[in-house]
């Protein structure tokens, strides 16, 4: 009798613990529409653990650089670590939760958000957030980004969050249940079509051009993270044409990088030397590049990598190079598609 | 710290916990300090108000006792030498002094009531009547939470105590809980300290039928209040935000629609009040008995806010109706042969005082004042009436049993109470009028059906949810008007079945209720009274 009432309540307990499992992988959002980017962090855990190099930051690097260019042309095994609109204090933890899993050589940072200093936006964090996993410096990361309306339990239990799409399921709510497919190329978030630059706004005067000391901290804390863990950091600056990127910006971070001996590029001055054409090479009109682009960013920076980095050419790896065959497949395959869809839509 | 977030729940569960475990003689001290740490989260600053009110009706209700205590010491001491006239008068004298300190408290509460409640809006309309704009002058202060609530209680106690209904509480910390204790600080109800004391200083084991039974009690409040209140305010906000616009048949859906998120946003919130009060092993006041069910205004007002309504009762109705004053007017208008007059004076008098008041209780803007006007009037006209319907009844008998006519009163009474809510609903007295009259002079039915209502903010799921939300509390309702108590029956089920009805509604509440991020979590309605 005792037996019997113990298995109903354990049958009982796993029932309850079922349904909600399954109905919290039901209500979560896929990403697997036209935002992808809410995947890119989750990933990255299923990728190797060897990359040379770890690009961090926002939409300036997940859109900017191709790792399939780095690893065709330099041998490069690169990463990208960048969800939208990231924030900087999110990249240190970002960067903190890389380095529990591999030290590579160089760790690229786009400097865009320190000087921005968006607020935090729940979407945002969200796609930044919940793929990481769980870890100390997830809990921080969640900590220091919330807005005032979220709450971290809804962090460890994303049903309470998204209990409301229950009424707004799509097909892939049901399809992609338990996993999802690749979206990114190592972090890298591809656009075939494009939409030339025109009428790019002028930076509007702002009242104050300097820099935020909390968000120079968290630079501080990234350089400091690098430093400890004999990683060499790279700052950059992205060629976006917008948003727009201030000379007394400029000033203060390249003040930052020469204190500290840090090697900065700014590609957007340096845009003409990596063959950027606005008209062809970017998707929307300036903000972001397109694949075209970013291959050709990727050439250019590729070399300034393995020239003042030191990187070796690993395409003699056998592995790495098995790797990278697969990916470039997929590679091709994305560019495919998406060439036949603008095709057929006549984008 | 609203009881429908996260922290209230983590708040309960551990105070349930901590009241289980630590020795029943401390759990009225765990309560009292449970109850002003829930204080301080609504705002430390607000901790003063209720400590000055604590602190005012505890020294007098001390004083009170004393002078009674020493009354009936002097009686006894002197019982040789005292004739029946000596007694009486010292009795009067000592009754005298207790009337003062009484008096003396009463202004005191009330008046922290009145003046941040009130005070901007006496400012207003006096500064109106003279053509100064008192904007500049109106205190800039917050409400404190319960503070109508924890005041009408305190001044229960007081009263009662004047009356010698029972001995005044002697160790502070205890009366301050009675005061104070959490629960119905929030909105109710109203409770009355001899039925009370018991249950908050008493010892209470652990008893898992009540503990289930309260948090299932819980379960259902917050199912009301997040699936039902808080999914039609989306809806209700666009009506009344703009009343010259959501007219007619607009103005009569958002009319049924208030009616319906009032009820399940007070209701619901006694319901988690009343349900971990049971959890915790005690037993408040119901504050409602099905009011929609009710079929006359004098029946709903028997069922809503039932505790809100006896204190009115006992404390204002009575007293006034009863004073010497009042009883000698109608006498001498019997003898001057106005007996008609002479019979009403006394009634009409307390119950307009009643409802004037309890329109004011309810807010400080003349929208409230005239709903509560409107009540007295009608429940009087209702009164005066009563011969009629007799006569009635009594020409038709049959009615009196039969089912179809008790569901048209039933239903001509909900739509009278929930025509009168409209001065509730929208912003002033003028913009519920103009709903009011918008329903007769430009009625269209076509956009109750017409698609019209999906543009409110209100999705064809949201009144999916709603609709069959609002069929389970009908069945429930209707099962407890029979007296069968639904929690009774499910418990006498097996335990599969007792999961699955228990699971199956708290699932509702957490895939339905309007509640995160992607809402604006509404606050209770009866919160700021």
């Amino acid at each position: 009798m005792k037996m019997k009432k113990i298995l109903t309540v354990a049958a009982i307990a796993v029932f309850i613990a079922g349904t909600l499992y399954l109905l919290q992988c039901l209500v979560v959002p896929k990403y697997m529409g036209d935002v992808v980017e809410g995947n890119f962090m989750a990933e990255y855990y299923d990728s190797g653990k060897d990359h040379d190099v770890i690009f961090i930051g926002d939409c300036e690097v997940y859109e900017n650089f191709s790792p399939q260019v780095l690893w065709d042309q330099y041998g490069i095994n690169s990463y990208i670590r960048g969800s939208a609109q990231q924030l900087v204090s999110q990249s240190y933890y970002v960067l903190e939760d890389t380095l529990k899993y591999e030290k590579p050589d160089v760790v690229v940072f786009s400097v865009l958000a320190v000087p921005y200093n968006e607020p935090p936006k729940e979407s945002y964090n969200r796609m930044t957030l919940d793929g990481m996993r769980w870890s100390r410096t997830k809990i921080d990361a969640i900590l220091t980004s919330m807005t005032e309306d979220e709450q971290f339990l809804d962090y460890i239990f994303p049903l309470l969050r998204y209990h409301s799409r229950i009424t707004e399921l799509t097909a892939d709510d049901f399809t992609y249940l338990f996993h999802r497919d690749p979206v990114s190329h190592n972090g890298y978030y591809m656009r075939v079509d494009a939409r030339p630059a025109e009428n790019i706004p002028e930076g509007r005067p702002l009242p104050d051009y300097s820099i935020d000391a909390a968000q120079m901290d968290w630079l501080e804390k990234i350089r400091l993270l690098c430093e400890e863990n004999d990683v060499e950091l790279v700052l950059i600056k992205a060629p976006s044409l917008y948003p727009y990127w201030y000379d007394q910006w400029e000033e203060q971070i390249a003040d930052y990088a020469e204190k500290h001996h840090l090697l900065y590029i700014n590609l957007l001055a340096l845009r003409d030397e990596a063959g950027l054409d606005y008209q062809t090479d970017t998707y929307d009109g300036g903000l972001h590049l397109n694949l075209a682009g970013a291959e050709k960013l990727s050439r250019y920076f590729g070399a300034i990598l393995q020239e003042k980095c030191g990187l070796a050419d690993r395409r003699n790896e056998a592995p790495l190079s098995i790797f990278w065959e697969d990916q470039a497949a997929w590679y091709a395959k994305d560019r495919k598609m998406q060439e036949e869809e603008i095709a057929k839509e006549g984008r | 710290m609203s009881i429908t977030s996260y922290g209230f729940l983590l708040f309960a569960g551990v105070l349930l916990l901590l009241y289980y475990i630590v020795p029943r003689r401390f759990q009225w001290c765990l309560l009292l300090i449970a109850s002003y740490v829930f204080y301080a989260f609504s705002g430390v600053r607000y901790l003063g108000y209720i400590l000055a009110t604590t602190l005012c009706t505890y020294g007098a209700s001390r004083i009170m006792g004393r002078l009674k205590d020493r009354q009936e010491t002097f009686l006894k001491e002197n019982k040789a030498i005292l004739d029946r006239e000596d007694r009486k008068f010292y009795k009067a004298s000592v009754k005298k002094r207790q009337k003062r300190w009484l008096t003396a408290a009463l202004l005191f509460n009330f008046g922290i009531l009145a003046v941040i409640k009130y005070g901007n809006f006496v400012i207003g309309n006096v500064g109106a009547l003279f053509g100064v704009p008192g904007d500049d002058l109106f205190f800039r202060l917050v409400l404190p939470l319960g503070i109508s609530f924890y005041t009408f209680q305190t001044t229960g106690y007081l009263i009662d105590l004047y009356r010698g209904d029972y001995e005044p509480e002697k160790n502070f910390f205890r009366f301050s809980l009675f005061v104070s204790f959490f629960p119905q600080l929030i909105q109710g109800p109203i409770s009355r300290f001899g039925a009370l004391k018991d249950e908050l200083y008493g010892k209470h084991a652990f008893d898992r039928r009540q503990v289930a039974f309260g948090l299932q009690r819980m379960l259902y409040g917050f199912f009301k209040k997040m699936v039902i209140a808080d999914r039609i305010m989306t809806g209700l906000s666009t009506i009344s935000g703009d009343p010259t616009v959501y007219t007619g048949a607009y103005a009569f859906a958002g009319m049924i629609f208030y009616a319906i998120d009032l009820y399940m946003d007070f209701s619901g919130g006694i319901d988690i009040v009343i349900g971990f009060s049971q959890a915790l092993g005690i037993r408040l006041p119901e504050n409602f008995r099905q009011p929609y069910f009710a079929v006359s205004l004098k029946d709903y007002w028997h069922r809503w806010h039932i505790t809100l309504c006896d204190w009115f009762k006992d404390y204002v109705f009575y007293p006034i109706s009863t004073s010497p004053r009042l009883l000698g007017l109608s006498k001498k208008l019997k003898a001057a042969g106005h007996g008609g007059l002479a019979r009403r004076i006394t009634v009409y008098t307390g119950n307009l005082t009643v409802w004037t008041l309890t329109g004011v209780w309810h807010g400080a803007a003349w929208n409230f004042i005239i709903w509560g006007l409107l009540n007295g009037c009608f429940l009087l006209l209702s009164q005066e009436m009563e011969p009629l319907y007799r006569r009635f009844y009594a020409r038709f008998p049959a009615l009196k049993e039969n089912k179809p006519w008790k569901a048209f009163r039933i239903l001509r009474t909900f739509l009278f109470v929930s025509l009168l809510c409209m001065f509730d609903y929208y912003s002033g007295a003028a913009a519920a009028g103009q709903a009011m009259a918008s329903m007769v002079t430009q009625f269209n039915p076509a956009v109750l059906v017409d698609g019209s209502l999906l543009e409110i903010g209100l999705t064809a799921w949201d009144y999916g949810i709603l609709l069959l939300s609002l069929i389970l509390v009908f069945i429930v309702s209707l099962l407890k008007e029979r007296g069968l108590s639904v929690r009774e029956r499910i418990a006498a089920r097996p335990l599969p079945v007792r999961v699955l009805v228990w699971y199956g509604l708290f699932l509702i509440v957490l895939l339905f209720g309007a509640y995160g991020i992607g809402y604006d979590a509404s606050q209770f309605i009866y919160n700021q009274f």
